[in-house]
């Protein structure tokens, strides 16, 4: 059947300061993939920064993941019934003083692009926060992984602005990754239409 | 592999530009780049089934949360959640949040010199049914005042948080009661460039909705992103 309705979608509003009480005081989402998950547990530490380089300690983080093996726990993805039990790939959490925010997961297997190629890991990254009118997406890529430059998505993006995607892994404890998150300044993050 | 049908991109959505600056926050937290278009992958077309399983009857009901009733004006607010083609969007989590009937915010940060209320967090959330139909019963929330310019007032809102069915259709936005004063003088009201789009945001008073002896109804629908057409369906 053609649908010929074509509404008008509501706009997007600030999330506001207060954020806390609807969506994470008591309806925080820290850890995306239990122990039994499959793959390789990762500790993300999220930092924000605002355009003059400070930390943003009231910005709310969302994260989107696939399992180990790049499949999505929802029906759009026709993998969906072998997907791992144990990794709902939902999180989200509130920046704390430092503008920070840790959340624990596994590092998601490669996602198809649609054309037979496939994505290189990759979360999918929401940001809200008081002064920000409409969520911000951006995308999480893991520093070194070698299938980073084969990632159809990654290729869009130019390559002096690649950097601002890329998490790094903490020398001194493994397991351990960091990602930064500028909104504006010099070291803008990307951020996507999506 | 199943190709993936992308949602659709309003190029007109009335959605503010992140650059705002008379509403003063967006100076230092607004990205400068342009967005890169991102052409939709399963990355885009899925998203989480998230809140379906800790709502109770309280979590739709933000009168009875605490031992006694909250002060203020008792409303419902109910409405649909659609698609831009119409559809309901059935099963998906609505968050909502709001400032007491005083104008005050139960939460560390909120130092505006107005009373909390005992008896009212301000904070609810419900599951859409099968037609994409939700439903709250709440008190109108005050208008309170900000430090974004002088004299500056926000007109009285509820904070809705959507999901929808995927990570492109995740919407934040506030719903505004008709008529309200301060429109003309909110930037972030304001900063919806399209007039059709910010009237998306003004909730309508509902007779029919209204319980007499009991509560004002307010009707607010909302319009998430559809998909587009499928080669099947064209």
């Amino acid at each position: 059947m053609r649908n010929n309705v074509d509404l008008i979608p509501t706009p997007s509003q600030t999330v506001g300061p207060f954020f806390h009480l609807g969506c994470t005081e008591t309806h925080s989402v820290s850890c995306l993939a239990g122990p039994d998950a499959k793959g390789e547990r990762l500790r993300l530490a999220c930092r924000i920064f605002d355009g003059e380089g400070l930390p943003i300690p009231d910005a709310m983080i969302e994260i989107w993941q696939a399992d180990s093996e790049g499949r999505y726990n929802h029906p759009a993805d026709p993998r969906a019934k072998d997907c791992d039990p144990h990794c709902s790939g939902y999180g989200r959490l509130a920046t704390d003083r430092d503008g920070s925010c840790t959340f624990e997961t596994i590092r998601p297997g490669r996602v198809p692009a649609g054309d037979g190629a496939l994505q290189a890991p990759h979360l999918n990254i929401s940001v809200f926060a008081r002064g920000v009118l409409k969520r911000l997406a951006t995308r999480m890529y893991f520093a070194g992984d070698p299938a980073n430059n084969a990632c159809p998505s990654f290729a869009l993006v130019p390559e002096a602005r690649r950097e601002t995607l890329m998490a790094h892994p903490d020398p001194d404890t493994a397991g351990n990754w960091q990602f930064e998150i500028h909104l504006s300044g010099a070291n803008e993050t990307v951020f996507f239409d999506v | 592999m199943s190709k993936v049908v992308p949602y659709k991109r309003h190029a007109a959505s009335g959605d503010a530009t992140s650059l705002y600056p008379p509403y003063r926050a967006t100076v230092l937290r607004a990205p400068r780049q342009p967005l890169i278009l991102l052409p939709h992958t399963l990355s885009e077309v899925t998203g989480p089934v998230y809140g379906h399983n800790d709502i109770s009857d309280a979590d739709r009901d933000l009168t009875r949360q605490h031992a006694g009733e909250p002060l203020g004006e008792r409303i419902i607010v109910a409405g649909r959640v659609l698609d831009d083609g119409g559809r309901p969007v059935p099963h998906s989590l609505v968050e909502v949040w709001q400032a007491n009937a005083a104008g005050r915010y139960f939460h560390q940060k909120d130092d505006h010199h107005a009373p909390l209320d005992p008896n009212f967090t301000g904070a609810g959330r419900v599951l859409t049914d099968e037609n994409g139909r939700y439903e709250f019963v709440t008190v109108k929330p005050g208008a309170y005042p900000w430090r974004n310019h002088d004299n500056a007032w926000r007109p009285a809102h509820i904070h809705f948080s959507l999901f929808g069915p995927a990570f492109a259709t995740r919407l934040v936005t506030q719903m505004y009661f008709p008529g309200d004063p301060l429109f003309p003088h909110d930037p972030i009201f304001q900063s919806i460039p399209d007039e059709r789009a910010r009237q998306r945001l003004i909730s309508q008073f509902d007779l029919e909705l209204t319980k007499p002896e009991w509560a004002l109804g307010y009707r607010f629908d909302i319009v998430l992103r559809g998909r587009e057409a499928t080669p099947f369906e064209k």
